[in-house]
């Protein structure tokens, strides 16, 4: 980044955490935290302990990071290398990302910058439109189909927690991530003390990876086959009426899908992961040394922070997220999209000085889309 | 507190109150130190061999008369064992055992369903092991995370969770699962109380058992060295071999196509698997022939990708796996880049 873009949000950084400390969660066990952070164009400094919410304060105000992290797990040394951490337990997390769940609207929402010539285009390019050259990054913008889809795959996740694995939903903090998904927090004793490799087959479950023909009782052989009915419990009742859809469908489908055997079987099922799962990012969950962006701060991807969301049917990120200064700055923007925050359009721009709040000032330099006067 | 019979202890010696019990009878070394007692020393000592060799010591329980031997036998083993010093032998001897609780514990929980005597298995499993089992109908019940910490050890399909019914942050399983499940560490726990026994003074009867024990040994020892060269996938395998531990299918398969494709022969590779607990010669020849493809359809089988491992929980990299995605060329790329 720029020298005066970084100036820019650096500023609007500093000034959230000086006015939203209150948005900060600080976490339960916070001394057992291990806590990281990054500053603009700067690498990743962690291994730090906090000891209450002043010295975090006092860290987010000195030290203005871009991005603030801190761990899921627990351990009885934060501060000291991974081996000597001493780990106790870790919070299980998911992460939910649109960008992971191939949406069609995802291209229309993309833009391409030429890591070469930084030339702007639309949509996802493989080669640079003016120069050619191969090397190129995509950013993605506002959309409110992703952040939708994304709800849908966090509702999803939320029930299999509560019906299936017992987590009620007290025990559960939704989170938009701060750029374009959300984060689930679930704070359990049963399942913090769980391993990596436990994590892997709880998110294969979640994700409904790895299901066999005869869980759903259809057998090698053909004999005895004997599908789930609707309204059973757990991933048998979800297959059951994904398969039947209506229960006066269910003897006609059954037949069918007895006679077409095992192995279509094994494909249909395969096929439901997509429709049935939550499609949860698995190396989060796995990761029991993972820090994990902080519950308050800002994310540097986008200028928004993220935020807890007490009520996911509601809750607008775009509106609710964007929680940065208002006053107007000016910037020169070019990018061939519309971008929505707070209700207001802005976009497309070709190479326009403009005159925007400091939100979407951020929020376009920090896509790589526009660049501070 | 368990307040299990003598039959119960018959079952499962390795409980704490099967050595209370023998105290309180008046049992001491010095006692079956003596020739009368050879009948005892011999069934303790072919309670280890027949463990050795990978088969379960069977106890009729129906049949049995005298359960005060099945008893002493366990824990004279137990002595012979901790004697000899060998750890194969010990290891081999504690996953015997655990297998042969398994199936007394399976048949408790199966038999009792009228609840009569169902607390005692359902005890062991929890004060032993920490895990909770509740009865519900036919069912055995236990919590998601204690059913996740067992059951990642098993690389069959049907012990993922997802293939499980699971409820309210429950797993229903079979009385056969429920003890399957504990067996890893059952042996685990019988292998401990081999480890932490004081040895007293042992009497000259059972001195030439012990020394019987160490030449038993000495058939496990012809497995080959672990080289630091083997990727540590292999190194794993190898280690659990040695360790006389299970190795599934799917290490079993790495560890031949490996050793194959480095040159090795068939006989070279078949002693490896000496120490598994199912080992038959004639079907280990058979499967290592048919992977080097000088039987069967002469397909060559090629060593399992990274990908392929990670995904079967063999995958142990360390920091000089970087950059290889098949076992293979371990070694080979560490030696370009060292050049």
């Amino acid at each position: 980044m720029l020298e005066k873009d970084s100036v820019l949000v650096e500023g609007a950084i500093k000034e959230y955490y000086f006015n939203h400390f209150d948005l900060i969660n600080i976490p339960a066990n916070l001394v057992q935290r291990e806590f990281g952070y990054q500053k603009i164009n700067g690498g990743m400094i962690r291994h730090i302990a906090i000891k209450d919410s002043k010295e975090l304060h006092l860290l987010l105000m000195k030290e203005t990071p871009s991005d603030v992290y801190c761990s899921n797990a627990y351990y009885s040394f934060p501060n000291l290398p991974m081996s000597e951490k001493d780990w106790q337990g870790a919070d299980l997390i998911f992460d939910i990302d649109a960008k992971d769940l191939a949406l069609p609207c995802r291209n229309d929402h993309s833009i391409s910058i030429c890591g070469a010539c930084r030339g702007i285009a639309a949509g996802k390019q493989t080669t640079c439109t003016s120069c050619g050259s191969a090397k190129s990054e995509t950013v993605s913008v506002t959309c409110k189909i992703c952040i939708s889809e994304s709800k849908k795959q966090v509702k999803k996740l939320m029930r299999i927690l509560a019906d299936d694995l017992g987590i009620k939903n007290e025990q559960v903090q939704v989170y938009f991530s701060g750029n374009e998904g959300f984060h689930i927090r679930v704070t359990n004793k049963d399942y913090e003390v769980l391993g990596s490799q436990e994590r892997a087959d709880l998110v294969d479950y979640v994700m409904f990876n790895g299901a066999v023909p005869e869980t759903f009782g259809i057998k090698r052989q053909n004999i005895k086959s004997a599908l789930p009915e609707i309204g059973e419990s757990g991933w048998r009742g979800r297959v059951a009426a994904s398969l039947f859809g209506a229960k006066s469908k269910a003897p006609k489908i059954s037949r069918q899908i007895i006679l077409d055997g095992y192995a279509a079987f094994q494909a249909r099922l395969d096929g439901m992961r997509q429709t049935i799962g939550a499609r949860v990012d698995p190396k989060v969950t796995m990761d029991i040394h993972r820090i994990f962006r902080l519950e308050g701060s800002v994310n540097s991807k986008s200028g928004l922070s993220k935020i807890q969301c007490k009520n996911l049917d509601d809750f607008d990120p775009f509106l609710d997220a964007c929680l940065l200064g208002e006053e107007q700055v000016d910037i020169v923007a070019n990018y061939p999209v519309v971008i929505k925050l707070k209700n207001k359009k802005y976009g497309p721009y070709a190479n326009e000085r403009i005159s925007v709040p400091k939100y979407a000032a951020v929020y376009m330099i920090c896509k790589g889309l526009a660049s501070a006067v | 507190m368990l307040q299990p019979g003598i039959m119960d202890l018959a079952k499962y010696p390795f409980l704490t109150e099967a050595g209370e019990y023998l105290r309180d009878k008046g049992f001491n070394l010095e006692q079956l130190g003596h020739p009368d007692w050879t009948p005892l020393v011999e069934k303790a000592y072919g309670r280890i061999v027949v463990a050795s060799s990978g088969q379960v010591y069977g106890s009729d329980m129906e049949m049995l008369e005298n359960p005060d031997m099945e008893i002493l036998s366990f824990i004279v083993a137990v002595i012979l064992l901790k004697a000899s010093g060998i750890p194969t032998l010990a290891r081999r001897f504690s996953l015997a055992e655990a297998r042969r609780a398994e199936k007394y514990l399976q048949q408790d929980l199966w038999s009792n369903k009228d609840r009569k005597n169902l607390e005692l298995p359902l005890k062991i499993i929890q004060e032993l092991f920490g895990v909770q089992v509740i009865v519900e109908n036919d069912e055995f019940v236990i919590k998601v995370a204690d059913y996740l910490q067992r059951a990642i050890h098993f690389h069959e399909k049907e012990w993922k969770l997802v293939n499980r019914r699971v409820k309210n942050g429950l797993v229903y399983l079979t009385s056969h699962e429920t003890v399957r499940l504990i067996r890893t560490e059952l042996g685990q726990y019988i292998n401990s109380k081999i480890q932490s026994i004081t040895l007293p003074p042992i009497p000259d009867t059972f001195k030439a058992r012990v020394q019987d024990l160490v030449s038993l040994a000495s058939r496990f020892s012809d497995v080959v060295v672990v080289s630091t060269d083997y990727p540590p996938c292999v190194k794993h395998a190898m280690e659990v071999l040695e360790r006389g531990e299970n190795l599934p299918h799917s290490g079993r398969f790495l560890l031949a196509t490996y050793l194959l494709a480095r040159g090795q022969t068939t006989d070279q590779i078949a002693p490896l698997f000496k120490n598994a607990p199912d080992y038959n010669e004639r079907v280990t020849k058979y499967q290592l022939e048919h992977i080097s493809g000088s039987s069967g359809r002469g397909t060559k089988y090629q060593c399992p990708s990274c990908d392929k491992l990670r995904s079967e929980n063999l995958c142990f990299a360390i920091p000089d796996c970087d950059g290889i995605i098949n076992p293979i060329q371990f070694g080979k790329k560490r030696g370009r880049t060292n050049a």
